[in-house]
């Protein structure tokens, strides 16, 4: 169980939030102008990388506000929590928040 | 279960003093039927030991005599059924962690459980709780870790498995600080229960590992109540606790190997450990006369115990070249200590029970094959000591990686997991002094670490084992080189070298296939005394003997998950079962509906009444019943469950014309439109009615099921893309209660209902609302919204007053003999309209064109989807399509889900595979239309309409006609009354 760092309201239990994908992928300004293939790759089309990611995070069972945070796949550790329209900030730093 | 082996030796082994057990007071258990003698402080397994039988059930699959081989949970043969008086039986527990009680009934098992039939009556809770140092196990480093973090006033949680803390120790014979170590336990003890921030939890044991330091652990209370069947009403039998640590320091000890030589599973051959403890913590004397087998020190521990006792040590076999000093000290002693011999094989009793009565002893050459002449050796009992195995498995359930080493001849941990420590024998410190002065340094840091004093990191250091140890893994075969099949590695599952030969000479490496093929290591101890020595045996195999050097860390372990012990079921539901497993939601109408004999269905977590069969009527005479009224003469139904969002802010119309395929922005206030929502791929996510309540606040109603989701798609929508929107979203679903009226006399029901309201068609038209007060005072909002297309108002109260307003319509509606309908009803006559239930009549892969519903697309303005709908795949020939069908057999209801097929298609299996068009998604026998009819979902169904298809069910080829899908009423003729 993963302890998650709400930026609103603190440490809390995994299964209090629900996960949202990738981060920073924005609804298309004008969808209209993306060719199929473009529009079919927003719709369906996500990274996969192992290491760090940026991913969209809701804590359902709290505040219910969603955040952005940035988690190592490889070891599930948090290393950085920010709010939804920030941009993904540079970790400067080794280890999580918390 | 198994008939126990008659035993001979029904005397008492209890040793005149010693132990830790509480003589004073003694009580029986019965184990097969036989009353057995105990004091507290006893397991059954000492019990039993005590009493004079070592015998248990025989072995699984080879049904050969067993006994029991160790003193803790490791044991893979005295597996019993216990029950407690008042508690139900359970099943695969080991002997030598039960404790004995009194009028315990205890049944002697073969490897396999029995579930009881009966209910399990008693309590099992939960606990959730958050500390700065967990330690698992209070052994000597556990405790020594335990107290150096409390001193610190940090929160310190110390648990452990056993009856009482002390773990090694409580066998005796150690020292810790220069005092016996007894002393130094009850010390610590006590310095823990006197800080408050401190808890001390046994018979609890740490099973499960998970990321973020969240450890799960099963607490024994019964046990632990230590007056089993006395336990104050309302205490739990069992709880699990889930514990957040900051900090978690493992001290879970190690098992010790058992050696694999021909014969090793007779009943007396134990682990040297085991003996030891029997002897020093239980007042036990397992045996008369012992023979010692071993590859390291440790043994002799047990040598010392033995001549403390009394008990006679007929021959140590130590494996090793030359003579350690332990084994030096023991040969001073008088003990006849032999080097470099192996115990190769046992000597069957000659009663009849496979009792060991004696060993084979044999000389090892350097490279460990046999050298020499062998010799027999009497004794009642054979104490092995294969080595240890630090207890790795929460460690390892976290990813911690772990090293071979040759030194120690064992899996120790390499790389500590994030926030953890690893300490004494579970890292491979074996001696008293080691382990506790590197735990007192973890426990310290552990504190600090979590923000509690400023003690340094400890210094790494490898550990420190004990002595030199020369490991056996495959002992060699006096009987010839091809004899291995009594050879055994699990006991528990009776595999031995020989199946493991069978895997390797079916060409599996992998100890992981190895594993599964030889069912090594899979029964519920897990490996526990197996899996290291299996792991020996295959790298001693495809070493070849000789030649190829195949490391133990080249075969490497197998995967360790939790639960590190059986946890029941029944603990990890906790109260969480019966009503509680999943709380119904209820309408403040369900009883009115329970009173008149309602059969419910479960829609999403709600409970809704179904049909309501009067008399004798089974569904479909009561749905007919229920549907006739409702199209000829007037019914209601309770629809408080559907889902109700309240949408706040200036920018609302503007939010549900994006969110909405269809545009809100122009509906006037105090009026409703039906809309659908869709994903960002334009499949059909949701739909429902919403209502205009102001110009800036609306009121949205989703599908039962889909209410939460819908709430959460808006506000995703709201924070995520459109934050400058000025939006707010309410649920409401709990505070309002609905009932529709339904049907041609309707509006004479509402009428009366609401006087103060002009019902009639020109002052109150379809799809619009208006606020009121029925006639009994209460506040309401009517709505004239139909879900099956005859004249229908909905009245919409507060939710406290639901069950108040819908006895005020069923009275109203007394005199038109006003019906009461459930949701089948419900179904069948939305149906008649070809009415779409989303997650039924669609599936993810259904667009609003798919369902024929274009119509409800806006054309001038942009939505959540809309995209979609241009996308190439939407003007593909063959997209699925919702369409009506007609069985041509007008009594045949085909059932939903059904598959359909072009006629004439064979749909034999050598004419496979069978090419599908589509499916049928609702399917009901329609008493309005006198015949079956049913939606489907068939490829190019638009354009379809006449033709006849099949649909093979349960070897029947019905034929049906696609058709439209608004089956009754076409014209909207019913809707105004």
């Amino acid at each position: 169980m993963l302890l998650i760092d709400c930026p609103y309201c603190g440490p809390r239990n995994e299964n209090e939030f629900t996960y949202g994908g990738q981060a920073h992928v924005p609804y298309p300004e004008d969808p209209y102008e993306l060719t199929d293939e473009a529009w079919g790759q927003y719709l369906f089309y996500r990274d996969n990388q192992q290491g760090e990611y940026a991913e969209r995070w809701a804590h359902a069972a709290g505040c219910r506000r969603w955040f952005n945070a940035i988690r190592d796949t490889r070891t599930y550790q948090f290393l950085a929590v920010y709010s939804m329209g920030a941009g993904r900030p540079e970790l400067a730093f080794e280890g999580g928040t918390r | 279960m198994s008939a126990p082996t008659p035993e001979i030796r029904a005397v008492s082994r209890r040793l005149p003093g010693g132990g830790r057990i509480d003589r004073s007071t003694s009580f029986e258990l019965t184990v097969d039927g036989v009353p057995v003698a105990a004091h507290p402080g006893d397991t059954v397994a000492s019990a039993l030991l005590a009493s004079g039988r070592t015998h248990v059930g025989t072995s699984l699959y080879r049904s050969r005599p067993r006994g029991i081989v160790s003193a803790g949970v490791e044991e893979p043969n005295a597996l019993i059924r216990v029950r407690e008086s008042g508690s139900v039986a359970e099943s695969m527990l080991p002997a030598t962690a039960v404790p004995a009680t009194d009028g315990l009934e205890v049944e002697t098992l073969s490897g396999r459980g029995r579930l009881d039939p009966g209910p399990d009556t008693d309590l099992y809770d939960k606990k959730y709780v958050h500390t700065d140092v967990l330690v698992i196990g209070a052994g000597p480093a556990g405790l020594a870790a335990a107290a150096e973090a409390a001193a610190t006033d940090a929160r310190v949680i110390l648990l452990d498995e056993q009856t009482e803390v002390g773990g090694s120790l409580l066998a005796g014979g150690e020292t810790v600080d220069g005092r016996p170590g007894i002393d130094w336990v009850d010390d610590v003890r006590r310095d823990l229960a006197s800080r408050p921030e401190a808890t001390v939890l046994t018979h609890t044991t740490a099973f499960g590992s998970y990321d973020g330091n969240f450890v799960i652990a099963l607490e024994n209370r019964e046990a632990a109540s230590r007056a089993p069947g006395q336990r104050a009403a309302g205490v739990s039998r069992q709880r699990v606790w889930h514990i957040r640590a900051r900090q978690v320091v493992i001290a879970t000890g190690a098992h010790e190997r058992p050696l694999v030589f021909a014969n090793n599973d007779r009943p007396g051959v134990m682990l040297s450990s085991a003996v030891r403890s029997y002897v020093g913590r239980y007042g036990v004397a397992v045996g008369a006369r012992v023979v010692v087998a071993t590859t390291n020190d440790s043994a002799y521990a047990t040598v010392s115990a033995l001549q403390g006792a009394g008990i006679e040590v007929a021959a140590v076999a130590d494996s090793r070249a030359s003579l350690s000093a332990a084994a030096s000290a023991a040969r001073q002693d008088g003990v006849r200590v032999l080097t470099g011999t192996a115990v190769v094989d046992t000597v069957e009793a000659g009663d009849g029970t496979g009792r060991v009565a004696g060993a084979v002893l044999g000389a090892l050459t350097p490279e460990g094959t046999l050298t020499g002449e062998t010799m027999a050796v009497d004794c009642d009992t054979v104490a092995v000591s294969g080595g240890w195995s630090p207890v790795v498995h929460l460690h390892s359930q976290r990813q911690g990686t772990l090293v071979w080493s040759d030194r120690l001849a064992a899996f120790v941990p390499d790389q500590a997991v994030d926030a953890q420590q690893v300490v004494g024998a579970a890292r491979g410190d074996y001696l008293s002094a080691d382990i506790v002065s590197r735990a007192r340094a973890v426990g310290a840091a552990a504190a600090a670490r979590a923000g509690w004093g400023d003690a340094p990191e400890p210094v790494d250091s490898e550990p420190t084992g004990d002595g030199d140890t020369r490991p056996l893994w495959l002992v060699p075969s006096v009987a010839g080189e091809d004899q291995w099949e009594n050879h055994f590695i699990d006991l528990q599952r009776d595999s031995t070298v020989s199946d493991v030969l069978r895997a390797t000479g079916a060409g599996l490496r992998s100890v992981e296939l190895v594993k599964r093929y030889t069912t090594l290591s899979t029964a519920n101890d897990q490996g526990k005394t197996s899996a290291v020595n299996a792991i020996g045996v295959i790298a001693g195999i495809l070493a070849g003997g000789g030649g190829a050097d195949v490391s133990m860390g080249d075969v490497g372990t197998t995967t360790f998950r939790a639960p590190y012990t059986p946890v029941a079921f029944t603990a990890l539901a906790g109260r969480e079962r019966g009503e509680l497993f999943d709380p119904a939601r209820l309408t403040s109408i369900q009883e009115w509906h329970v009173e008149h004999g309602a059969v419910f269905e479960d829609v999403g977590q709600w409970k809704r009444p179904r049909y309501y069969p009067q008399g004798d009527e089974d569904m479909d005479a009561a749905v007919n019943r229920e549907c006739l009224a409702a199209r000829t003469n007037v019914a209601f139904q309770d629809v408080t469950t559907l889902g109700k969002i309240e949408i706040w802010g200036k920018d609302a119309p503007e939010f549900l014309g994006r969110i909405y395929t269809n545009g809100f922005k122009k509906l006037v206030t105090g009026k409703g439109r039906y809309g659908i929502m869709c994903t960002a791929d334009g499949m059909v996510f949701d739909d429902g009615v919403s209502l205009r309540l102001e110009d800036d606040r609306y009121f949205m109603t989703t599908t039962t099921g889909g209410a939460a989701r819908v709430l959460d798609w808006l506000e995703e929508w709201l924070q995520t893309e459109w934050p400058d929107l000025d939006v707010h979203c309410t649920s409401v679903t709990e505070q309002w209660s609905a009932i529709a009226v339904v049907g041609p006399r309707a509006r004479e029901v509402v009428a009366k209902v609401a006087p103060d309201l002009d019902v009639s068609q020109d002052a109150f038209k379809f799809m619009e609302f208006r606020t009121t007060t029925l006639a009994s005072g209460i506040p309401a909002r009517i709505c004239r919204i139909s879900f099956n297309g005859e004249l229908s108002f909905e009245i919409n109260v507060a939710g406290w007053y639901g069950r108040s307003a819908w006895e005020e319509v069923a009275a109203a509606g007394a005199e038109f003999d006003i019906t009461p309908y459930g949701t089948e009803s419900m179904h069948v006559m939305r149906a008649e309209k070809g009415l779409i239930i989303v997650g039924q009549d669609t599936d993810g892969t259904v667009t609003p064109y798919d369902a024929g519903m274009g119509w409800v697309v806006s054309k001038p303005k942009d939505c959540i989807g809309k995209r979609s709908f241009s996308r190439a795949d939407q003007e593909r020939e063959g997209r699925k399509q919702l369409v009506g069908l007609f069985p041509v057999d007008k009594s045949f209801r085909l059932p939903e889900g059904a598959q359909l097929v072009e006629k004439g298609t064979p749909i034999t299996p050598e004419e496979g595979p069978v090419p599908m068009i589509g499916h049928v998604t609702s399917s009901y026998f329609s008493s309005n239309l006198g015949r079956s009819f049913a939606l489907a979902l068939i490829k190019g169904g638009h354009s379809r309409l006449g033709d006849i298809v099949t649909a093979p069910v349960n070897g029947i080829l019905m034929d049906v006609e696609i058709t439209d899908s608004v089956f009754y009423d076409k014209e909207g003729t019913k809707r105004d009354g």
